[in-house]
């Protein structure tokens, strides 16, 4: 069973404004009975201030998609048009107390109809942009077609990159295998073939200036300070000379077993930040007296 | 609100309180493993024998030897078709149907990425195969063939005692997911020439985490964990002795119902499958219904969402379970539904009732009473549904900006 909300559930039992609604002039649909859910929603705008008088709907669907429609009618009605189309499926999601992933799509049918009715009522065109692929990311809610298309948009070679560009698989990782079974689709598209464990080729960069260097690694140490200062400890930079980067580790972290784990996984962050092959050493500051 | 009514016994049964009793004394004083040399162990040793041989009789098997316990339904179906593949190496095919449980099917389309051909039979719209699609696939490059006994969405047998027979006369392994029909249908795997079997011990009042693997004696085998020479070195790893226990209690007493399943239960099925739609318009029973398990009742309510359905239900106190995507989370509504061309109107409503032999007539009656207002009320909430039947034509009435 789906952790819904109290709300969510709430909703589903006892929609608000369910219903055709007779004096409609703003009609939208969207979804069909072949994706398992469908909406029509109906306003009532009054002409002169564009405010919505009025909301009701119909809805073929889950809990969610039924207690979705009804959170968004409560949230329209009395705004104006153009206040009503900076309703975001978030909102809708809020005013719920939230959905479960898996189900944030009833949300965003919920803000497509809000659009399709509006756009109907002004007579334009209206035409949804948005393909739904199966669910990949349970975390974040992000499903198959996003990650193909950031993948295919930006050259995406690396689970990694996926997971910098849609934060899918950013957080329990077990939809890595998913992400990978799509990298390698796309990347066979564009001719390449996926390389698992291999850190995305790098084009070589051109050589940096020396100011360049200096702030990318100034960059990389900021990058790792949070996680030091939360462990109580820091780290300071405190000459580049060639290949060599020269750190002090205070506070918790100086000579505490893990900072040799710490300073090899900033060192490889400071390979790849500058393309090239460092060394980076702990030197020991003198203490202030 | 009255006591809860549980219709969701192919997803899981209560473990029979006999089965619980059973295994307590496994968890304390007879802790043993029964591989040791030394009176804790031979005492628990004794025990799994007997519990092997009480599960022997269910199925039929001529020794109890040939039962390999596993950790449920899913380790036996993998074990099973990966060993296959291991013992006969050059064979590069695979058949099973389109609408096995996911243990089976998902590891099938991995094999397929691997390399392996896959042959999924197809089945009609009630649910039915065509033996001579299955002949024409039948070949000495097949590994092994998996057929399910019953489905587990509609009930509905597959013919494995010929298929399995089929299958050895052109030298090929015969493996069964009968997860569903273990303890619901006599067996006599003895006379058969079914070559493997999977169970699981949940579905039959056993406990969780249980399950066996029939292994015809003859059968070639390779292991899918190695380690210890547990279950005859075929399934390493120490026993799960209280399951293991729990499942032989569990197995004599599925023999003791079986005629009740089959004529009590059955007649209960029967009551609910009639009250419901008689009192539902646009409502029909899916699968083979002369031909299923006496517990399983699969009814397509078209035009509204399963699990908005089952919500509703579930405010009452009634569980049951759907095949609409939403309850998965998946897009799509089940490919159970799917393969048998139900159409997308009814595939998103198919809510499925499974019976046991702890269900009471004043239970069904209830159900039957609950069912027809939950449906008009969503109906009523549905824009594919206009004052008393589906609007006409319901894909032009509705007419999105996108589909
Ligand atoms: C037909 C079928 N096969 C396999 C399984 C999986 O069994 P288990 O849950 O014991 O792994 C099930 C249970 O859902 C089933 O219905």
């Amino acid at each position: 069973m789906w952790d819904y909300s109290d709300t969510v559930k709430e909703h589903f039992y006892n929609p608000r404004n369910a219903g055709p609604l007779a004096e409609a002039n703003a009609v939208g649909e969207v979804g069909s009975i072949s994706c398992g859910d469908a909406l029509r929603l109906m306003l009532k705008v009054d002409p002169g201030s564009e405010t919505i008088l009025d909301a009701s709907f119909q809805t073929f669907g889950c809990g969610s998609a039924i207690a979705s429609s009804s959170a968004l009618t409560e949230i329209i009605k009395g705004r104006t048009l153009d206040e009503a189309l900076t309703v975001t499926n978030q909102d809708i999601a809020d005013y719920l107390g939230g959905l479960p992933p898996e189900k944030m799509h009833c949300s965003v049918m919920g803000r497509e109809a809000l659009q399709s009715a509006i756009a109907n009522y002004r007579g334009e065109d209206w035409k949804d942009d948005h393909a739904e692929g199966a669910l990949v990311c349970k975390c974040f809610a992000i499903d198959s077609v996003l990650i193909e298309e950031t993948i295919r948009a930006n050259n995406l070679c690396s689970v990694e990159q996926v997971t910098n560009y849609t934060k899918a698989g950013g957080s329990c990782s077990s939809c890595h295998e998913g992400i990978e079974e799509i990298l390698a689709k796309v990347m066979a598209e564009r001719g390449e073939s996926f390389a698992p464990g291999q850190p995305p080729a790098r084009k070589t960069p051109g050589k940096l200036s020396t100011l360049e260097r200096i702030r990318r690694i100034e960059d990389v140490i900021a990058r790792a300070r949070p996680n030091l200062l939360r462990d109580h400890g820091d780290i300071e930079l405190v000459d580049v000379e060639g290949k060599t980067i020269y750190v002090a580790m205070k506070g918790a972290c100086s000579g505490c077993q893990m900072e040799a784990l710490t300073l090899g996984g900033i060192q490889q962050q400071m390979v790849e930040a500058l393309g090239e092959l460092v060394k980076v050493v702990p030197v020991k500051l003198a203490q202030p007296a | 609100m009255s006591a809860p009514i549980y219709l969701d016994n192919n997803a899981t049964t209560r473990c029979a309180p006999e089965a619980v009793a059973a295994m307590l004394p496994f968890f304390t004083e007879q802790f043993g493993n029964p591989s040791s040399m030394h009176s804790f162990g031979a005492k628990v040793g004794h025990a799994v024998k007997a519990a092997r041989a009480s599960l022997q009789g269910l199925l039929g098997a001529e020794q109890d030897s040939e039962i390999i316990y596993t950790a449920g339904g899913t380790e036996a179906d993998n074990t099973a078709i990966l060993s296959a593949l291991k013992a006969y190496p050059e064979r590069k095919e695979i058949i099973t149907t389109s609408v096995e449980h996911h243990a089976v099917l998902h590891l099938c389309g991995q094999l397929e990425k691997e390399g392996y051909t896959i042959h999924r039979l197809k089945v009609d719209g009630k649910g039915r195969l065509d033996l001579a699609e299955y002949r024409a696939v039948l070949s000495s490059k097949v590994a092994v063939v998996s057929v399910m006994w019953a489905n587990n969405e509609t009930g509905t047998y597959f013919p494995v005692v010929k298929m399995a027979e089929m299958a050895r006369a052109a030298d090929v392994l015969f493996h069964t997911d009968a997860v569903q029909a273990v303890g619901k249908i006599p067996l006599d795997l003895r006379h058969s020439a079914i070559d493997m079997l999977s169970l699981s011990g949940h579905k039959l009042h056993g406990p969780k985490g249980i399950g066996a693997l029939y292994l015809r004696r003859g059968a070639r085998f390779r292991p899918l964990l190695r380690g210890g020479g547990q279950e005859r070195g075929r399934r390493a790893g120490t026993e799960n002795v209280p399951a293991i226990i729990g499942l032989g209690v569990a197995a004599q007493l599925a023999i003791e119902h079986m005629t009740e399943e089959n004529s009590r239960v059955r007649a209960l099925r029967d009551r609910l499958q009639a009250g419901i739609l008689a009192a539902v318009p646009n409502a029909f029973a899916t699968g083979d219904l002369d031909n299923r398990l006496p517990n399983t009742l699969n009814i397509a309510f078209e035009y509204v969402e399963g699990e908005a359905i089952l919500m509703l239900l579930n405010k009452q106190g009634i569980a049951a379970s759907s095949g609409s995507a939403c309850t998965s989370g998946s897009l799509e509504p089940s490919h159970v539904m799917r393969a048998m061309g139900i159409p997308y109107t009814a595939a998103h409503g198919t809510i499925r009732f499974s019976l046991s032999r702890e269900n009471t007539e004043a239970e069904i009656d209830r159900v039957i009473a609950a069912v027809p207002p939950i449906i008009a009320r969503l109906r009523k909430l549905s824009p594919y549904w206009g004052e008393d039947g589906p609007v006409t034509d319901p894909e032009k009435a509705f007419a999105p900006a996108y589909a």
